[in-house]
Order: C-alpha cells, then structure tokens, then sequence
C-alpha cells in the first residue's frame, strides 16, 4: 500500500511527466541500458570464461581482471543510473512488479561476488589458479545470475501491473 | 509469389503461429535474442574500441579478434535464429515497419564495414598489429562499426515500441 501510494506520487512529479511525455526519451535511454548491458555481459564472458581455464588463457587472470572490472563498475554506474530513469517514468511498472525485486536481488548477489572476485585477484593469481573449484563455482554461479538479470529485465514488461 | 503473399505464408507456419499464441514463447525468445545481442554488440566494442585505440591498447590486434570473434559469430547465429522467430510470429506488420527495415539495412551496412575492414587494412595487420597507435583505416572501421551497431540497438529497440 506505501508502495503503490509512493508510485502514484513519483508518476505525478513533474520529473516523471517530463520523461512521460517526451516519446524519444524512454526508449533512448533503454537503448543505452542495453548498451550498458552488452558491455557488462562481454566483459564477464570473458573474464568468467578465462576463470573456466575455457578462453583468454595467452593472458593471466589479474591481468584481464585489471582489463574488464573498470568496464564493468563503470557500466554498472549507467545501468543504475538509466533504470533509474526509466523507474521514475513509470514506477508501478517496476516497483509493483514481483520480476523486478527478483531482478534486484540477483544483481546485489553478483556484485557482492563480483566485489570478493575483485578483492581476492588483487592479492595475485594463485588463490584462483590454486583452487580450480572455488574459480569454476564462482564463474558459473556469476554467468548464471547475469543470464537470470537479463532475462528478467525483459519479463518486467510481460508481467507489469501497472 | 508476392512479397505480401510470402509475409502471410510465414505468418501462417505452425512455428510462427505458436510463438504469436503462447504467452510465455514470445519473451522467453525475446529474451534469448537480447542476451545474444548484447554479446553479438559487446565482443564487437572490445574490437572496435581496440581500433579507434581507446582500450586493450597493449594487446595484438589478432589476438584480441581471436578471443572475442568465436563469441560475436557464436551469438550472432544465435540472434538470427531467435529473431527471426520473432519476425514470424508477425511477418507482415514487422516487414512494414521501417524501423525494422532500417535495422536490416545497418545489419547489411555493418556486414560491408567489415569486408572492407577485412579485405583492406586488416591484410596488413602483421605489420601494425602491436601498435598502440592503429592505421586510418582501421580506426574509421572501428568508429564506424561503433556507430552501426548502437544504431541497430536502438532501432531494435523501437521496433517494439511501433509495433506494440
């Protein structure tokens, strides 16, 4: 009930209306959030790849992870940023809707592993190279949750309720 | 045959008529197709960003193509499957869409930015491929394919928009 009534009052501030009523910037700025995404989804492909011991293997893990983690966070930045937008425009759409919290969810899991990965390959390579398991878990586990990101982004709007 | 004709036949195809009548096919491909496009378009800006030499600028050429173009063709398979699945589903009303046919001519514009890429200044890449500096043509390639591939995105993104 709190929820809905904060979603009727941020869909009638003037912000909101301004992002409504102008038809080319809701989808401008879901292109850059895709935009933000595809940059997001090539750097973990690789980096979580390379943790598989699958591709990249000509250069060593804290060095791609030195390459890609910047592309990330940054990337990451835009995405909250431009989801951001996008909720102020139509909040009931998101904050109403069981498939965005779900979404939230699997974000906060990865960056919290994204976070350990980071803070564990600054110490060197060998913790991941020494521990095969620990790294195949840890890849698998993050391609999984980006996989689910993705998909429930795009089930946001099937199962929208307002 | 005319071209309407051929749109309604697709249309009328067991697999396009089930994705129109399902309610769970139509996103979940969706899905799949925009998890392909953006590794199709991320791997692709690894490259790209090599060239006009704003990233990965330690890193052969060659090499980097050889790591990331496995995944761009892998996913870009992937994305013409899934979409044409989509396309199906609505033959007619998407064929007339011109958002949609400008998106197949970029798709058409990019496949020539890279012949030339390939047929061109790529010959000589023995030669350059190291360098944190790329040749001319090769950094016009990569703006240019940069420019291309975020224009399908948006495209592809207000297909949805006009069509709904």
């Amino acid at each position: 009930m709190m929820i809905s009534a904060f979603c009727e009052w941020l869909s009638n501030t003037a912000v909101s209306m301004v992002i409504q009523n102008v038809y080319w910037i809701i989808p401008t700025v879901q292109t850059v959030h895709i935009l933000a995404i595809a940059t997001v989804m090539a750097s973990v492909v690789m980096l979580d790849f390379r943790l598989l011991g699958v591709a990249a293997r000509s250069q060593t893990l804290p060095e791609l992870a030195h390459r890609f983690l910047p592309w990330i966070w940054g990337a990451v930045v835009v995405l909250l940023v431009s989801g951001s937008i996008l909720i102020t425009a139509e909040p009931g759409r998101d904050l109403l809707n069981e498939v965005f919290y779900l979404k939230m969810s699997l974000l906060a899991c990865v960056l919290v592993l994204t976070f350990g990965f980071q803070l564990l390959v600054r110490r060197g390579g060998e913790f991941w190279e020494h521990r095969r398991m620990i790294a195949r878990v840890t890849a698998v586990v993050s391609l999984v949750l980006w996989v689910g990101i993705v998909f429930c982004g795009r089930w946001i709007a099937y199962v929208a309720h307002g | 045959m005319r071209l309407n004709d051929l749109l309604t036949a697709i249309e009328a195809t067991p697999i396009a008529t089930a994705v129109r009548e399902s309610t769970w096919l139509f996103p979940t491909i969706e899905s799949v197709h925009v998890l392909s496009i953006v590794l199709v378009v991320g791997t692709i800006m690894i490259v790209d960003l090599r060239l006009i030499n704003v990233a990965s600028r330690r890193r052969s050429v060659s090499g980097l193509m050889r790591e990331t173009l496995p995944w761009t063709w892998g996913a870009f398979v992937c994305a013409v499957i899934t979409g044409g699945l989509l396309f199906s589903s609505s033959a007619m009303k998407y064929a007339h869409n011109w958002q949609f046919e400008a998106k197949m001519v970029m798709l058409l514009l990019a496949g020539i930015n890279m012949a030339i890429f390939h047929l061109g200044s790529y010959r000589s890449v023995t030669l350059w491929d190291r360098d944190s500096m790329t040749p001319t043509p090769a950094r016009i390639a990569g703006g240019v394919s940069l420019a291309i591939w975020v224009t399908v995105v948006s495209l592809g993104r207000w297909i949805g928009f006009a069509t709904n």
